[in-house]
């Protein structure tokens, strides 16, 4: 081991710093020294420097990339976990090191490295504690000790105001994921013997693929504290020690998951996986049909929303343009559950259909709500089986036919909306019945569902030849 | 090839996939969170990362961290989601990271509800978090463009080092319509900035401290001279009708298709109406819309936000506009537009609240 030379992971000169730079930003007797010098060693050690990506933190060691000759980012202020979780899930090779400080890891970053423990993201810890924000003047961290002073707890730290010291190697104990927790101490050279091979223990973790390591380095901060580097010191074992036991909270064998890489698709694959479905053969006519503003509307378990994008699949595969939006915040209401489904020739507008030249209502709140709503002579199919009024307009075609019943007795209720749909191919002529029975099949995926709702679809053609088609024959094809 | 039909929040999914996209973190909130469903299973199924993050905050930081590593990262949300983002975004324009974000626009301020909006309009295009920076803004206003924005937005992110939003609404979200899903999967190159966990990369920084005040201004007016070039090189717009138009309309995103629905019936009244709509907010067809002023009548800006919009279509065409605004959810029928444009249409001067 080298013990005074500069560790061959330390830049020789810190250029980032500044041209020629020999000297390191912490203050005499700063634990950010300390274990700087004891991770950089063990990367040495372990040959492992061109894989490790180096988290620096917001606080005193912000400046680590000045001296770490590894890749480094720099984070925002507590995130340093988050932006290692996607750094390692980024690069499989990767060794990522999070190193915080207590401000950065347990205050404003609680969230961020509770989560990445509990995820059991693939990175080294290395928690900083000086019970104090360094960097930013020796304000209270949430580390601070009862009864320390600091510039924002100048009568000392009282736990009726600012509350207790955390303690975070206990609370991640408490945490299922992680394969490795220990608290060290930089109080004396012992002690940072120690460090090291608590440091070095999780590195190897990260070599070996074996999860998420924490490291907890209590820490001097001298400058902070107000004391010499050598008061500091025996502050650090005397009064810290005790409220954080420096100990192994946990060293596991088997990780409690084992790492495995995806299995990341081809291209061609990829393309695959996102072309359209299995084609079918519909004969593309391009027909001139008058723009088909509809609303479906029922009650929830009708099936009016899918009935919806149902009608649309249809038109699209013969060609014209079509258009489906739920019924949506504004327009939800009187519990119908409506959708918009426009079909044209031409490049849709708005895809809100908000005067409807069709109106298919399952039941009566829909009829209710939307009636109004038709444009003068549009055409209206009402579910006579579940609406007994008639319509209160006399200017628009109405059509009353019992469509849950014809469900009902092909057998599926359910299929109701497919029996409304059908009425509304034959009458508008707007899709062929041919391009439903072929739709149906790419749609639902249990075999006997398609073999009801092409039951259903044959008893509306029949239902209509008998009982509609003299009055209104595809009146609104041109 | 044939066209499927899609719905916005899917298709924007499959164009990031086929877009070369390697990482989804986000977390979930209305009416973005399909975008979640659809890339939890889609990221997941073609073996590329998708991870819920604890917050939106740390979702942001993922997408730092996956975009430092070479990663072609992505994450959704809409309005109090994006608002949490902002610091790291500001964070990704200052390390100039690449990164694409979808803002589904829901009504504000505060919980507001899930209806439609566009009133995060400032916060994307104008920049959000602090400092002196602009994000790459895309408007979609049809499902396939979802598909398309999201197919081109990571090779744009990765050109210019920015964050491209793609800034939509809940409706363009929702809708269903035929999509053409592009058939050749494009793919990061290697950065020779990034970091790879290699010899070659290792000395690569990823950092947004600068220590002097000389450096940091540098730094800011690089980042200008960049925005500039991308004002130069990639404003997109698109007009409907406006040879003649002395009546325009300017309207992105679902306010853009009733827009195009009212001109289609001016026109048959015989209105010389037009539209013309952004599909780049930033940078924002500012030279297209002084030209046209200079043409047209009367300008009216359609959009579900208090005005935020048509404040630049104002500085662009050097004038004062009309504002039909919806706020709070409310989605103006085409009726209703119509209804204020022919009633404007009569009045000599420009001028209304
Ligand atoms: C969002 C944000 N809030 C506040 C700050 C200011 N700030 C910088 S460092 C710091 C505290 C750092 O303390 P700690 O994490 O304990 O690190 P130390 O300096 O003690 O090593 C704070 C509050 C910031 N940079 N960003
Ligand atoms: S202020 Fe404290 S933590 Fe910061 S460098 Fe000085 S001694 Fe170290
Ligand atoms: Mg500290």
């Amino acid at each position: 081991m080298v013990k005074h030379a500069k560790p061959k992971t330390f830049y020789d000169t810190f250029e980032r710093r500044g041209p020629g730079e020999k000297n390191t930003t912490y203050c005499p007797g700063c634990g950010h020294g300390n274990a700087h010098k004891l991770i950089a060693e063990v990367i040495a050690e372990l040959g492992i420097q061109d894989r490790v990506i180096f988290c620096s933190p917001v606080g005193c060691s912000v400046f680590a990339y000045y001296y770490f000759d590894t890749g480094n980012v720099q984070c925002s202020h507590g995130r340093a976990p988050a932006v290692a979780t996607g750094l390692s899930r980024a690069r499989d090779n990767a060794i990522v090191i999070s190193y915080q400080g207590d401000g950065d890891l347990a205050g404003i970053g609680m969230g961020a490295i509770m989560h990445a423990a509990n995820r059991g993201e693939h990175m080294a810890v290395f928690f900083i504690n000086n019970a104090i924000y360094g960097m930013t003047g020796g304000q209270m961290a949430p580390t601070t000790l009862i009864g320390q002073k600091t510039t924002t707890t100048p009568f000392g730290r009282s736990p009726g105001r600012e509350g207790f010291p955390i303690r975070m190697c206990e609370l991640i104990n408490e945490l299922q994921a992680p394969v490795y927790i220990e608290r060290v101490s930089l109080g004396d050279a012992a002690r940072i013997m120690r460090a090291k091979r608590a440091v070095k223990q999780a590195l190897l973790n990260q070599v070996n693929k074996k999860g998420f390591s924490f490291v907890e380095l209590l820490s001097p901060c001298p400058i902070n504290w107000k004391m010499t580097p050598i008061e500091a010191r025996k502050w650090l074992i005397d009064t810290m020690e005790p409220l954080f036991p420096v100990k192994v909270f946990r060293n596991i064998e088997e990780p409690p998951v084992k790492y495995e890489p995806p299995k990341v698709l081809s291209d061609a694959e990829l393309v695959n996986h996102f072309a359209a479905t299995t084609e079918i053969e519909i004969p593309v006519s391009p027909r001139e049909v008058e723009d088909q503003y509809i609303k479906i509307a029922g009650f929830g378990g009708q099936g009016v929303m899918s009935a919806g994008v149902f009608l649309a699949n249809c038109a699209i595969k013969e060609g014209f343009n079509a258009t489906w939006l739920p019924s949506y915040g504004p327009e939800m209401r009187g519990g119908t559950a409506n959708a918009s489904v426009i079909i044209s020739n031409n490049q849709i507008g708005t895809p809100l259909v908000s005067s409807p030249n069709v109106l298919i209502a399952m039941n009566a709140p829909s009829l209710d709500t939307f009636e109004e709503t038709v444009v003068s002579s549009g055409l209206v199919i009402v579910n006579s089986s579940l609406v007994s009024r008639k319509l209160r307009r006399e200017d628009v075609r109405a059509i009353y036919a019992p469509v849950t019943e014809i469900a009902k007795d092909v057998g599926l209720i359910a299929a109701a909306s497919v029996v409304a749909l059908t009425l509304y191919a034959c009458i508008s002529g707007a899709v062929q019945i041919e391009t439903i029975k072929k739709v149906i099949p790419l749609s639902l995926k249990k075999k006997a569902l398609v073999d009801v709702n092409l039951k259903a679809v044959e008893a509306a053609v029949e239902y209509y030849q008998k009982n509609i088609k003299e009055a209104y024959s595809y009146t609104s094809v041109k | 090839m044939a066209k499927q039909l899609i719905k916005g929040n899917e298709a924007v999914v499959y164009g990031a996939l086929l877009g070369g996209a390697t990482h989804f973190f986000g977390y979930p909130i209305t009416p973005a969170s399909e975008i979640a469903h659809a890339a939890a299973e889609y990221f997941v199924s073609t073996g590329r990362c998708f991870l819920q993050a604890e917050d939106e905050v740390n979702a942001i930081n993922m997408l730092y961290g996956a975009a430092s590593a070479g990663g072609r990262v992505m994450t959704a949300s809409s309005g109090p989601g994006i608002a949490l983002m902002s610091e790291g975004l500001s964070y990704l324009a200052g390390a100039e990271l690449p990164a694409v974000v979808v803002d589904v626009q829901r009504a504000g301020p505060g919980l507001g509800n899930i209806w439609p909006e566009q009133a995060d309009y400032n916060m994307v295009v104008k920049g959000g978090g602090h400092g002196n920076y602009r994000n790459i803004v895309l408007a979609p206003f049809s499902a396939q463009e979802m598909c398309d924005f999201a197919y081109r937005a990571f090779e744009l992110a990765e050109r210019y080092r920015m964050t491209v939003f793609i800034l939509a609404d809940a409706y363009i979200g929702q809708i269903m319509e035929a999509v053409e899903v592009p058939t050749k999967v494009h793919h990061s190159p290697r950065k020779e900035w990034a970091l790879y966990a290699d010899r070659e990369s290792r000395h690569n920084l990823i950092t947004s401290i600068l220590m002097n005040t000389e450096l940091l201004y540098h730094h800011n007016k690089k980042l200008q001279e960049k925005y500039a070039k991308v004002e130069r090189e990639l404003v997109e717009w698109e007009e409907y009708d406006t040879e003649d138009a002395d009546f325009l309309f300017v309207a992105y995103g679902i306010s853009a298709r009733i827009s195009l629905s009212v001109v289609r019936e001016l026109r048959r009244l015989n209105q010389k109406a037009g539209l013309l709509r952004p599909k780049t907010l930033y940078p924002f067809p500012s030279a297209r819309i002084a030209e046209l002023s200079r043409q047209v009548r009367q300008i009216a800006v359609v959009e579900l936000s208090n005005g935020q919009m048509a404040a630049d279509v104002e500085l662009a065409a050097r004038r004062s506009v009309l504002k039909y605004n919806w706020m709070g959810g409310k989605v103006p029928s085409i009726q209703e537009v119509l209804e204020l444009a022919k009633e404007d249409m009569k009045q000599t001067t420009t001028v209304r609240g």
